[in-house]
């Protein structure tokens, strides 16, 4: 018999945040790994909602690729407010 | 049955029985992520034995506890429904007893959440949630084995027609208790037909119908399991642990 | 003992040993937030570029360049510890039908299933390093891959769920805790997973001893009975003395490893003194005292030759520990078969499963 797939388990610890990556398990299917992931990375209240994603379907970036995927935002510091300054006295800016 | 104390103790035993058997999967399920999903469901049962068993032994108001209600009493004197007793055989015949299991359970405790009775109402609020879990759990398992391989459709349908002839003993009728089990025939139906449908099974037709559970009169299997459950405990008299 | 790299234990959140793992969690963040460069240059040495994150307590993670022998080191030992918490439910298991109160019985089922968890952890943290589950299974059923020898013992009365939890917990989570800081990323994490959940087996353990201890005279037998048995197995946990251990030189280089066997024994000894005290138990050594110049107690030593019998396969249980892990896997066959049948019946079909 074929490997059964491996999916990938994110958990919302709680409203408001975002889904975080737990962790992995194996199902045949999207309908037990969504619940072989709620009775294995929720067992003490961890979360409040949960996405699987079969492992084959994340595409992930190469280290070695790294720089280039992500040191030219190194020097856009203008992206982030903090690169303005703001004249003393102006507020809700 | 007489009134709350009997009923109470019923759904207890119902539930630490059921517990007592989920819990022999532990190490032997037929995949690891399974074994962690039948543990969670022994201690949703075994969460509400505690519950029901410590109410019962209030009722009683003799001064039994949780404890000497299940570590005490012989097979005559327990009140679980039989169906719950029978060994798991196969991991076939174990969803088969989940699934019909949670299909009576669940809407039992909906119904337990709106009774007069507070302290039953509110194990019936917590205890649903957990049921409506036990049923998608079975049913996932029911449609797959149903619907499965050749072995698995075969071993799937000799569990459904081995414990349903068990199943009718759990809407015995019974006016006087806070929720009748008669009224909730057609809940259960409702939830086990479609889904032995989907798993392209065939509904058992009802003849045999053994009952007694209620009444202290169990399978020759009860004694075996209490023998074993209790052991340790009467083994060591008035201990604490 | 510690690294000065390193905070006290005790003011860490939690103190003791969830203090560290509290700490080691805080460590690896800390570490991800310094800057560090990207990957290694088209012409670098990879090598040279894998010791210079280790060397920067940077974790290593899946798809860098590693040295084949630094994966296969750390397969080898993930896998041993994944096959460790799965055969490890076993002799706990045994007493889960028979447990005396209904609370004990919730609290060992819970533990229990912890390992199961803890097992699944393991074994996807090793499926990182490219090896599938199936394989390890199999590594493991053909008796081709090891797991801890503990779990070749024997449980043989209720005092043996405290004296687990006690002493065969306790030497696990101070093997364990260095584990949150092994220099592969996957790992670290699932051990600080582990040991945060783990926190509350060695209490459930120490707390049926103490129980026992003060209990009925049949009780405190039972309870010092069980010390007798579990305390040299649980010794031997921390495997052979340092000049002995094969793996162990090149492990710590790795970072994969952070104390040595010997050191960390030494430590869990001198925890255990004090607590057997508080139970009124006596460790079963007549040789076990304080040394003012080493500050630590003197000990004697396990039989290692008996270490060595049962992890080759010859101790009480290793057979029926096998056979049952065999058999539960052969008697699943048919329905892993059948849901894998069903998904393919409905491959293709869509399946809702965002939230």
């Amino acid at each position: 018999m074929e490997q059964t797939p491996l999916w990938e388990v994110f958990v919302r610890a709680r409203r408001g945040l975002s889904h975080t990556h737990v962790g992995s398990l194996h199902a045949p299917d999207a309908e037990l790994a969504l619940r072989n992931a709620r009775d294995l990375y929720t067992r003490r209240q961890e979360g409040v909602s949960i996405w699987v994603v079969p492992a084959g379907a994340i595409i992930a970036s190469s280290p070695d690729e790294k720089d280039a995927f992500f040191d030219p935002a190194a020097d856009k510091v203008y992206r982030h407010p903090t690169f303005y300054e703001v004249p003393d006295g102006v507020a809700h800016l | 049955m007489n009134g709350p104390l009997d009923f109470t103790l019923g759904l207890g035993d119902d539930a630490l029985i059921a517990a007592q058997r989920l819990a022999e999967w532990t190490t032997r399920a037929p995949e690891m992520e399974e074994d962690i999903a039948l543990t969670n469901i022994a201690l949703d049962q075994l969460g509400a034995a505690r519950l029901l068993l410590s109410y019962a032994g209030e009722l009683e108001g003799a001064g039994r506890d949780e404890d000497a209600l299940a570590y005490l009493r012989d097979d005559r004197q327990f009140r679980n429904v039989l169906l719950v007793e029978l060994p798991n055989g196969d991991f076939a015949v174990t969803m088969a007893k989940l699934f019909f299991l949670a299909a009576y359970q669940l809407p039992l405790y909906t119904a337990l959440a709106g009774c007069a009775d507070e302290r039953l109402a509110a194990i019936g609020a917590k205890a649903r949630k957990e049921s409506a879990y036990h049923l998608d759990h079975g049913a996932l398992w029911v449609k797959r084995l149903g619907d499965g391989t050749e072995e698995s459709h075969r071993r799937m349908q000799a569990a459904v027609d081995q414990v349903w002839p068990y199943t009718h003993e759990l809407f015995a009728a019974d006016p006087a208790a806070p929720v009748d089990p008669a009224t909730l025939r057609s809940a259960f139906d409702d939830s086990v037909g479609p889904v032995l449908a989907e798993a392209t099974l065939t509904r058992p037709e009802s003849r045999w119908a053994p009952v007694g559970g209620r009444t202290g009169v169990h399978t020759e299997h009860l004694s075996y399991l209490l023998a074993e459950m209790q052991v340790l405990h009467r083994a060591h008299p008035g201990a604490k642990w | 003992m510690y690294g000065n790299d390193f905070s006290a234990p005790d003011d860490a959140a939690g103190g003791g040993l969830l203090g560290e793992v509290e700490a080691a969690e805080a460590e690896l963040r800390e570490a991800a937030g310094r800057q560090r460069r990207g990957g290694p240059a088209p012409d670098e040495d990879l090598a040279a570029y894998f010791t210079e994150v280790i060397d920067a307590e940077q974790k290593i993670e899946p798809r860098d360049w590693m040295p084949e022998a630094y994966r296969r080191t750390l397969i080898r030992q993930i896998a041993q510890h994944a096959h460790s918490e799965i055969i490890g439910m076993q002799p706990e298991g045994n007493w889960i039908s028979r447990a005396p109160s209904l609370k004990r019985k919730a609290i060992l089922l819970a533990k229990v299933q912890d390992e199961a968890g803890h097992g699944l952890y393991l074994y996807a943290a090793a499926e990182t390093l490219g090896i599938s589950r199936d394989e390890l299974v199999r590594l493991l059923l053909d008796g081709r891959q090891k797991y801890s020898s503990i779990f070749n013992y024997p449980t043989l009365t209720w005092a043996d769920m405290g004296a687990i939890g006690w002493l065969v917990d306790g030497a696990a989570i101070v093997n364990q805790v260095p584990l949150c800081r092994c220099s592969y990323g996957p790992y670290a994490r699932a051990m600080i997973r582990v040991c945060k959940e783990e926190s509350f087996h060695q209490r459930q353990g120490y707390e049926i001893l103490h129980t026992l201890a003060h209990g009925t005279p049949a009780q405190q037998a039972m309870a010092q009975d069980a010390v007798d048995r579990w305390w040299y197995p649980s010794l031997a946990m921390f495997g052979p003395p340092d000049g002995n251990s094969t793996h162990s030189a090149q492990s710590m280089a790795w970072k994969i490893k952070r104390f040595s066997n010997d050191d960390l024994r030494q430590r869990f000894v001198d925890m255990c003194v004090q607590q057997a005290e508080i139970l009124g138990l006596r460790i079963p050594d007549d040789d076990l005292r304080w040394n003012e110049e080493r500050q630590a107690y003197d000990y004697t030593q396990p039989d290692y030759d008996e270490l060595m019998r049962v992890i080759s396969g010859d101790g009480p249980c290793n057979r029926e520990r096998m056979a049952h892990r065999r058999a539960a896997h052969a008697d699943g066959a048919w329905v892993r078969e059948a849901a894998a049948a069903y998904a393919a019946k409905r491959a293709g079909q869509k399946e809702k499963v965002a939230a």
